[in-house]
């Protein structure tokens, strides 16, 4: 499904993804970890076509499409969706009125009929279910006066609605209380099936319990430093990320 | 795409010409003009000499150039074309006898007349350059006492209601425009309801100015006996010239005890192209007179067109209880000025205001909000509420606010609330980010910053200025 080949990106000049590699298949979970400044959300943001980083080398190849020259609202209608670390409010447009707009993009991009707002208030209801949010939800406006959790929620919430093929979830369990990261998780559990795949953007382990990858892999320093199965995070946990940077040492790796 | 920059390209759907004989008179202005245009009118002695008197207080008047934040160069009074009216039959026994040409215009701008076509809830009078071409509904609205016509009718017809009202909230010599509209306005609309109706369908007048060198001076005259309700709806369009036109209209409304009138306009006059060449000059006084106690008078606007908007609808609160609101949506893209906002005068006690002021700029655009609220001594437990956001579009453009507030005595509460917001890459992204096109996101979030204006609207006023904002706004952020 998504194919990353020697992916070098960067911001203003600077150059963060130093050539990153990685393969992720239908029915796969990924998770990707690493110390703060790794990398790991830039990562995130470059797949999504975030317009302030750019691409400095490599190629993703998503579907079998070049990935990076489709702007991002096309990423979207072709399924690939960011759960944001920091989602953002937008003031007056209510909950209901995005996610039917939004839905109904993806609707007309697949050929198939929109929904009017009735039809689709029924499907919101149903899906709603999924991270346990009730009605309220959907007058409000856009994440406005939403606390951490709830904009968290409101993410998955989306993802729910939109059905992506590969969702890439930043940092999502950032600022979240238990109960919240329960609902979260488990919502994201409820959506994985043998047809898509989800990349978890973490910097703890802890989301894992819930969200059991099937590959994990670590970054250092804009690369892919470490990977493993799911008891590679537990390591991590264990030993902290300084032990990866004395482990990349000493395999000889390329040093700063 | 760093930074949201201007690339628009967007096309002004009515901006075709009707190619229509006109009967028009020589340009400039003198006493002269004036007995012409009373002349071409046929009106009564009465209405030249108000004409006469506004037209003696103007040229002892300067033109505002001062105080607005607007800059544009000079303009020749003299260069103008005073009275330009199609030609037609003059006297029309129904609507089929209007001039095919004229219903086509109308019928392209989405306002059908004749009477098989006509919008249904909705009486329009259609005014095309310096006349009025037709009313629609009129007979349906005379059974319940409702009068809707053109000025012209009205001075013919009810000579003593426009003698009683015209020039009472609006003075000849109030300012510059207004006392100019006073010599020379050539028509537009009358509505008087009378003692207690509900008017039982909305009004609505249609302006279309099509002559390139002609400016277009409107009249409209709203009045509300005791306990009546009107809703009044005003529309505008411009072909496109490269030359500017000059318009300016004068609008009164009178609010007797308990009567409430509701007036939205959606203005969407030729803006000009993205340099600033051509577009309409929109010098517009609107005045409401909430005359008698408990009366309520209420502005809606999403001004979206003008090479230049200088327009204040405002609101005398002279009856006790009586209320003032002023809901306004000003967008300006490209080259456009805007200096608007209201007045709210109370008088009364315990009168109520509310502002509620969206301005959006693009482009290299600048978007002014000028808003004066004054409490009198004698309007004890006044109350106003105002809130003015603005929203900048790229980094080109410019938004400002004047409040001015005088209060005169200790009982009265005035609140101000002011934002300055911009749309950020962020909130674009993330809409993107759902699968919604960048420019459906940017409408998204102007509707969205605009919710409170636009709850104001009738529902098909709402769906067109959402629609408008839209088509005003493609292509500003790049």
């Amino acid at each position: 499904m998504l194919e990353i080949k020697n992916l070098r990106a960067g911001i203003e000049g600077r150059e963060i993804l130093k050539g990153i590699n990685l393969t992720v298949n239908k029915g796969e979970i990924h998770a990707i970890m690493g110390p703060n400044g790794s990398g790991k959300s830039t990562l995130a943001k470059v797949l999504a076509g975030h317009p302030q980083y750019e691409v400095l080398g490599g190629e993703v190849i998503y579907e079998g499409r070049n990935l990076l020259e489709m702007p991002p609202d096309e990423r979207a209608r072709e399924g690939v969706f960011m759960a944001f670390q920091y989602p953002i409010e937008v003031p007056g447009v209510s909950n209901a009125q995005f996610l039917r707009l939004a839905y109904n993009e993806k609707r007309k991009h697949l050929g198939e009929e929109e929904l009017d707002p009735l039809e689709f208030k029924d499907l919101l209801k149903e899906r709603a279910k999924v991270v346990e949010m009730d009605a309220s939800f959907m007058t409000r406006s856009v994440n406005e006066n939403f606390s951490g959790g709830e904009k968290k929620r409101n993410e998955i919430l989306q993802m729910a609605v939109l059905e992506p093929k590969l969702a890439v979830l930043d940092e999502t369990d950032s600022g979240l209380d238990i109960d919240a990261l329960r609902i979260v998780a488990n919502g994201v559990n409820q959506l994985f099936t043998p047809a898509n795949a989800i990349i978890v953007v973490t910097h703890y382990q802890r989301l894992l319990n819930y969200i059991v990858p099937h590959f994990v892999h670590v970054l250092a320093d804009g690369r892919i430093a470490r990977e493993g199965g799911k008891e590679l995070a537990l390591e991590l946990e264990a030993k902290g990320y300084d032990w990866i940077k004395t482990v990349d040492k000493g395999a000889g790796a390329p040093a700063n | 795409m760093s930074t949201a920059e201007l690339l628009a390209k967007q096309e002004y759907k009515y901006g075709f010409v009707t190619d229509i004989e006109s009967d028009m008179i020589p340009r400039g202005l003198t006493e002269d003009t004036i007995r012409l245009i009373v002349e071409k009118k046929n009106e009564p002695e009465w209405m030249l000499e108000f004409r006469l008197k506004a037209y003696r207080h103007w040229l002892t008047m300067t033109e505002p150039k001062h105080w607005p934040n607007l800059k544009y160069p000079k303009i020749d009074y003299q260069d103008v074309i005073y009275y330009s009216a199609p030609r037609q039959k003059a006297t029309k026994k129904s609507l089929d006898e209007v001039d095919p040409e004229l219903l086509r215009t109308f019928e392209k701008l989405g306002i059908p007349l004749t009477e098989q076509k006509q919008l249904a809830g909705v009486a329009v009078d259609a005014v095309f350059d310096s006349v009025s071409v037709a009313t629609t509904y009129k007979e349906k609205l005379k059974k319940v006492g409702v009068i809707f016509c053109s000025f012209t009718e009205a001075i013919r017809d009810y000579p003593e209601l426009v003698k009683k009202y015209l020039g009472s909230v609006v003075p000849t010599n109030d300012n510059f425009f207004a006392a100019l509209n006073s010599a020379v306005f050539s028509d537009g609309s009358f509505c008087f309801i009378p003692k207690g109706v509900r008017c039982p369908m909305e009004l609505s007048t249609y302006f279309r100015i099509n002559n390139s060198e002609s400016g277009q001076f409107e009249r409209t005259l709203i009045v509300a006996e005791e306990g009546s309700h009107v809703s009044y709806l005003e529309g505008c369009t411009a072909p496109k010239f490269d030359k500017n036109q000059l318009h300016a209209a004068v609008v009164e409304l009178v609010a007797l005890d308990d009567a409430q009138i509701k007036y939205s306009t959606v203005q969407n006059w030729y803006a000009g192209d993205e340099e600033g060449v051509g577009g309409i000059y929109n010098f517009v006084t609107k005045r409401g007179k909430c005359a008698g106690k408990n009366s309520k008078i209420s502005w809606t606007q999403v001004e979206t067109g003008s090479a230049i908007t200088w327009k204040y609808p405002s609101c005398i609160l002279q009856g006790d209880n009586s209320i003032g609101e002023f809901y306004s949506v000003a967008l300006t893209n490209h080259a456009q000025q805007a200096d608007t906002g209201t007045k709210m005068i109370h008088l009364g006690k315990n009168t109520r205001s509310t502002i509620i002021s969206k301005g959006i700029a693009a482009g290299k655009s600048n978007n002014s909000y000028r808003g004066l609220v004054k409490v009198m001594p004698k309007a004890e437990g006044a109350r106003n509420y105002t809130q003015c956001d603005s929203m900048l579009i790229g980094s080109t453009c410019g938004a400002n606010t004047f409040p001015y507030i005088e209060v005169m005595n200790n009982t009265s509460s005035v609140e101000h609330e002011a934002s300055t917001s911009k749309i950020s890459e962020e909130q674009l992204f993330y809409l993107q980010q759902r699968g919604i096109s960048q420019e459906d996101a940017v409408s998204l979030i102007i509707n969205g910053f605009c919710k409170d204006v636009f709850l104001q609207l009738p529902m098909e006023f709402a769906v067109e200025a959402t629609r408008l904002l839209g088509l005003k706004l493609e292509g500003s952020v790049g």
